[in-house]
């Protein structure tokens, strides 16, 4: 889909494919060095680990939403999925379930609801936006219909893995979450870069109508990206329940915006068919440190954030129009 | 009777009476319409009443998914509007003063149609796929309307302004005139005029569409910047009737409601034609839905549950791969089908 076309000194020395995943990395090393120019006890490795650890859950929500993106589709209803995960661990840890059974219930449940979405939108050819915009009232009201207020997560699993800290050497550490989340980019990278899976996942992106004449099995890669989106969001719902040690139906609102506008910022291309893992994972610390400089302000209303995240979406897809030359489409 | 059936407003309008005489079994005196105090009052005119804002909006969509686009930012621009016209008001010496509202309105909408054409100059200027390019203003105007006012909610007592959302002229409620209006003039600029037809013709193929001469750039922008002044007319609804501005809330999913309604509506989201009564039934339908779920008592926490079966069922029945799936099995199969409406993407 892309052409050749662009910036041509660039092109010269780096694959133009990566041209985005770089911007993106230059941005984050400006925001920090400006960062710490700025503020006293900001340019450590601590700040950066703490961004991991505020952001495990829309990291992993990202990394489902970056397979769903890569074939052409769209996952609106992540941040309900993960509203109702936590929602779900709360209440059945509420009644004495065992931790295990709890998290392998939730990721069941997250699995199979993507499972549904990607059978409708590939058999009854419904778009994927209509869908997901469906199963994400569904997952809601799900959640409201469990409760309405929010419910508090007293088990001792579950508190001991939210107050842990694993030490990485000097003053640095991170949550289990955190390491979790790295892991789950890890597998997700393999799977996209070594396995059939990954290879159809972008060819069906690229063109599905190439991917189904070349004897792809679109049908099996396209209910595929949505389960492991659903999965992923169950997962990222477990590691929010983790986070803020509660279950909440209004939690998460909006989760599924910043996952689009992470993957975006990371490079991958809305059409599908090109983008990195890699791009996902600083498009998330990019939102993240965002975050970290307005609360280092201090005057900053939150709403500047959306404001911010607002022109960053802006400078991102017009520098993309720039190297990509005619990607349109 | 084939004929009718196989009309693409048959589904929808089969929907929408379903669901009124649903409320038939449920609430006394549904369908009763009545004058008080020279006002109509009734179940009816509430949900038009009501899902004014909703129709509003969902015509500036229809028009833009007509051109294979979309528009995501509407939640925003209708806070945004809201935000703004509230706080002209407030600053006013007198809230009362019919020119000073005027003026307050007149900003709101002039500001409404310069997003609206914001986002078309992405989409047709820079050329960034639509759902991304509105994704922009959807997230930076939730801020921006937080911004307008101060991440308060701004109250305004201002009783010419109440009229645009919660007042009566002519014995029906103003929004419902407000949104006649705009319908019949939607209609009569896009299926008197040529501009239905040059939108339907970018829709179809921007690229074929500006080769035979027409300008698909300009026909976009309009598309977009009629949009949002819908949607800011719809946020001046809204903030009016509660007489307030909740930057954070105002027309919160609005844009999901809205494209939901254009889809059931039977306009379909890879453009090239619309249908604005299939719209004003979709938006109908949706109305009276979140209507009917309060009047069957069914509990508000399940209303979203409900909305997620009714959306999903009117979408698998319109779905022509559902309904060759499910019916014709049954049925014998017919003779060669006509072409379904897919189309054919040629690249630029």
């Amino acid at each position: 889909m892309t052409s050749i076309t662009g910036l041509p000194g660039l092109h010269r020395t780096v694959p133009q494919k990566y041209i985005p995943v770089l911007v993106t990395a230059g941005l984050f090393v400006a925001m920090f060095v400006a960062g710490g120019i700025r503020y006293e006890n900001f340019a450590t490795g601590q700040i950066i680990l703490n961004v991991f650890i505020d952001n495990a859950f829309l990291l992993v929500v990202a990394v489902g939403m970056t397979f769903v993106i890569l074939t052409g589709g769209i996952d609106l209803s992540v941040g309900s999925v993960v509203a109702l995960s936590t929602m779900i661990a709360a209440s059945l840890l509420k009644d004495g379930w065992p931790a295990l059974g709890v998290i392998v219930l939730v990721l069941v449940i997250g699995a199979v609801l993507g499972l549904g979405m990607g059978a409708i939108i590939h058999y009854f050819e419904i778009q994927p936006f209509i869908v997901t915009l469906a199963g994400m009232f569904l997952a809601r009201g799900l959640c409201y219909t469990i409760s309405t207020d929010s419910i508090p997560i007293e088990n001792e699993t579950f508190t001991a893995i939210a107050q842990t800290r694993i030490g990485l050497g000097g003053d640095l550490s991170v949550s289990p979450s955190a390491l979790i989340a790295v892991v789950v980019v890890l597998i997700a990278a393999f799977v996209l870069h070594y396995t059939r899976l990954g290879r159809n996942v972008y060819a069906t992106g690229g063109s599905e109508q190439s991917a189904l004449l070349m004897g792809l099995s679109v049908a099996r890669t396209k209910i595929s990206v949505y389960t492991i989106s659903g999965f992923c969001s169950a997962l990222g719902g477990l590691l929010f329940a983790f986070y803020s040690l509660s279950g909440y139906g209004l939690g998460a609102v909006g989760m599924e915006l910043d996952a689009i506008a992470a993957v975006v910022i990371g490079g991958t291309l809305l059409t599908g068919g090109s983008g990195y893992l890699l791009g996902t994972v600083l498009g998330v610390l990019v939102l993240g440190l965002i975050q970290t400089i307005i609360s280092f302000e201090g005057t900053l209303s939150s709403w500047w954030t959306k404001i911010f995240i607002g022109v960053l979406l802006f400078a991102f897809i017009l520098l993309q129009r720039l190297f990509l030359g005619g990607s349109r489409r | 009777m084939r004929g009718f059936l196989k009309h693409r407003l048959f589904w929808p309008l089969v929907i929408l009476v379903a669901l009124l005489a649903l409320n038939l079994f449920f609430t006394d005196n549904f369908f009763k319409v009545q004058m008080k105090e020279g006002h109509l009052y009734g179940s009816l005119i509430d949900i038009v009443r009501f899902g004014a804002p909703l129709i509003l909006v969902s015509l500036g969509m229809t028009l833009v998914i007509a051109t294979s686009g979309i528009d995501l930012s509407v939640g925003s621009v209708v806070a945004i509007a809201g935000a703004l016209a509230c706080l002209r008001i407030s600053d006013l010496s007198d809230q009362k003063s019919v020119s000073g509202v005027l003026g307050a309105v007149g900003l709101a909408l002039v500001l409404s149609v310069v997003l609206g054409a914001w986002n078309g100059f992405l989409v047709a200027g820079i050329g960034i796929q639509p759902i991304i390019a509105t994704l922009i203003l959807m997230v930076a105007g939730r801020g921006l309307a937080q911004l307008i006012t101060d991440g308060q909610i701004t109250t305004v007592n201002s009783s010419p302004y109440k009229l645009i959302g919660g007042g009566y002229w002519l014995t029906l409620p103003f929004g419902i005139i407000i949104v006649a209006v705009v319908l019949a003039l939607t209609a009569f600029l896009t299926r008197r005029l040529a501009l239905g037809l040059l939108i339907e013709s970018v829709g179809g193929n921007a690229e074929a569409s500006r080769l035979a001469g027409i300008s698909a750039r300009g026909v976009l922008i309009t598309v977009y910047a009629f949009c949002g002044l819908c949607a800011g007319i719809a946020g001046l609804m809204i903030s009016s009737n509660v007489s307030s501005a909740d930057g954070n809330n105002a027309g919160l999913w609005i844009e999901l409601d809205a494209i939901l309604a254009v889809v059931i509506g039977g306009t379909s989201l890879a453009g090239g034609r619309f249908s604005l009564s299939g719209t004003v039934l979709g938006a109908l339908i949706i109305q009276t839905l979140t209507t009917t779920i309060y009047s069957i008592g069914v509990p508000p926490e399940t209303t979203l549950l409900f909305k997620a079966l009714v959306v999903t069922v009117v979408c698998l029945i319109q779905s022509p791969a559902f309904r060759a799936k499910v019916f014709q099995r049954r049925m014998r199969p017919v003779e060669a089908r006509p072409a379904t409406e897919e189309k054919v993407r040629v690249s630029a």
